[in-house]
């Protein structure tokens, strides 16, 4: 297997220089970037596999990467880079076309783990996010429901829990007796109903926070 | 029952208010003197729980009126009639053609002046401009004829427009001015706010942090303090839940945990409810647990997962840390023979532990609730 191609943008030079010590040799860094137009412009001339965003940028922030990038490069994966998992912080970047997210925190094995991860099209849920899905698909809504959108099958529910009780795919899918495939099958289709759904909460939650 | 003048003179002479209301309709019948001490007591006498003389509450702004204050205004309105009429009647009378312009007139103002702020202020003017042109307009339409008027308004408006010409430039300066000064005040306002903040908690944190840059326990202890902190402040709504549901108990736990002991303590709530009996106990149970975790498994952090279903609440209690053998610890540690489950059993719920060596511990907690929610 090669080793993913990464793009890399973040608006503090220190910490784009820590995380390119603490990758190493995992991935290849491709370029990085300061500002969200340069990094638009050098994103779509380089094509990496994976592009590690800060969500909290002046110009606009990932989320303006994510969805330039994403409306003419599809194939291009996004992994948001938090300062904390709070989904005020992250929600947004999810909803642009974000694959997952990750702190700030996260170590350098973890972190190329996620990249890896990304790149295979899976997704990255942390224990926070997965409660916040709960959260916001467990109330009835009223009114048209699209059941294939606006609501989690039991399998998917069951995954979350497991993921915001802090265990990881190989332990859920341990615990479950199925395969980890499977386990991160359930959490990119949960991921694409986190970013599709019309789900009124979501909405809603989104709005009160003026994100839309 | 117009100001309370009545019940509280009542009240300081010892006798029932009615004796009191009596004694002022025959004093205002008589000679119309009651009208007069009614007005004189009503501005002289404090209202109750207040030092100072002020204006009577009705004629203060107040926001939504209830059925009481409406009493009150009718209860005015009739005792202003009644007052005029019995004027009228006594000969102390400047005659139709004014008095009754002039009320109309005054009704207005009051209106105009009593309540200029507020979110129906727009209505309110209108209102009382309506009734003062109307009383102006009334006076001029019964004591002037009319060849007169029209010469009296031209000169009027060419002077108001000279006015306006001369001062207008010079006022809309003030104004911009002042909406100016104000802007600036409120920005500098929050910047010093911004500055105090950032002085009083992250620069006194990051000195701590240099401090005990050899800690590395107290260094995570302090920054995960300091977010918390910073958080709070930044989202005040979504940070934290209120206190008395389970969300906000469980977060003081974790928070407080994270204090002593310096691990990081992530909890995650899926649902909330108000926190009763059974909960508390749950929530103490929780605690124990979580202090078990960061004391005895040396994980780097602790998890704990809440989820409120309708009939039941569950808590998980989760680390990745050394583990241990069930049947050698529960015979004899009190912590989780007594606290943990002990403290669940007797509230009606169950504890459920799983741990091996090596492979991390996690805590399961289950409380039914009492009131289905």
């Amino acid at each position: 297997m090669t080793t993913p191609r990464v793009f890399l943008v973040d608006d503090h030079q220190l910490f784009r220089s820590g995380v390119r010590a603490e990758l190493g040799d995992a991935v290849e860094i491709i370029g990085e970037a300061s500002e969200v137009e340069a990094a638009i412009e050098m994103i779509r001339e380089r094509l990496p596999d994976v592009v590690l965003v800060d969500v909290h940028m002046p110009g606009g922030g990932g989320r303006a990467v994510i969805e330039a990038v994403g409306a003419t490069h599809p194939d291009v994966q996004f992994l948001a880079l938090s300062v904390s998992d709070a989904p005020e912080d992250v929600i947004e970047v999810i909803r642009a076309g974000a694959r997952g997210y990750v702190t700030k925190t996260i170590t350098g094995t973890e972190l190329a783990a996620a990249i890896e991860r990304v790149r295979e099209g899976d997704a990255v849920f942390s224990p926070r996010l997965a409660g916040f899905v709960l959260d916001a698909f467990a109330s009835v809504v009223p009114g048209d429901i699209d059941p294939e959108l606006d609501e989690l099958t039991t399998r998917e529910r069951e995954v979350l829990r497991y993921i915001a009780r802090g265990y990881t795919y190989k332990e859920i899918a341990r615990e479950l007796t199925i395969s980890v495939k499977t386990v991160e099958t359930h959490v990119s289709s949960v991921l694409r109903k986190l970013q599709l759904s019309n789900r009124y909460d979501l909405t809603r939650w989104a709005t009160d926070r003026r994100l839309i | 029952m117009v100001a309370g003048v009545a019940a509280g003179l009542a009240d300081w002479l010892g006798v029932d208010p009615i004796v009191v209301r009596i004694a002022f309709v025959v004093l205002t019948l008589s000679s119309g003197i009651g009208i007069v001490l009614y007005g004189l007591c009503w501005l002289a006498i404090p209202e109750e729980g207040k030092d100072s003389v002020e204006l009577p509450r009705f004629l203060t702004a107040h926001r939504g009126r209830s059925v009481r204050d409406v009493r009150r205004l009718g209860a005015l309105g009739l005792v202003l009639l009644g007052g005029l009429l019995f004027l009228r009647d006594s000969g102390l009378w400047v005659g139709d053609r004014v008095v009754w312009p002039a009320v109309l007139a005054a009704i207005g103002l009051v209106v105009i002046w009593r309540q200029v702020e507020g979110a129906r202020w727009k209505t309110r003017a209108g209102l009382g401009i309506l009734f003062v042109a109307g009383g102006v307009g009334l006076f001029l339409a019964a004591n002037v004829n009319l060849t007169s008027v029209r010469q009296g308004v031209l000169a009027t408006a060419a002077i108001v427009a000279g006015l306006l010409l001369i001062f207008g430039p010079w006022w809309l300066r003030l104004t911009r001015d002042l909406m100016d000064e104000r802007r600036q005040r409120i920005r500098s306002d929050e910047r010093a706010d911004v500055a105090t903040r950032v002085h009083d908690s992250v620069l006194q944190t990051l000195a701590l942090i240099q401090r005990n840059s050899t800690d590395p326990r107290e260094v995570v202890r302090l920054a995960r303090h300091q977010e918390r902190e910073l958080r709070s402040w930044l989202f005040p709504d979504s940070a934290a839940a209120p206190p008395g549901t389970l969300k906000g108990a469980l977060d003081a736990v974790g928070a407080e945990v994270e204090d002593l002991h310096g691990v990081p303590v992530e909890v995650i709530a899926v649902g909330d409810c108000p926190v009763d009996n059974g909960l508390d106990a749950l929530v103490l149970a929780t605690r124990e647990a979580v202090v078990n975790a960061v004391k005895f498994s040396g994980a780097p952090s602790v998890s704990v997962y809440a989820e409120v279903e309708p009939r039941k609440v569950t808590v998980f209690v989760r680390d990745r840390g050394a583990g241990f053998r069930l049947e050698n610890v529960l015979s004899d540690r009190h912590g989780i023979a007594e606290s943990i489950r002990g403290r669940m059993q007797r509230h009606g719920g169950r504890a459920e532990i799983r741990s091996a060596p090596g492979e991390g511990t996690e805590v399961e907690l289950g409380m039914p609730l009492v009131a289905p929610r």
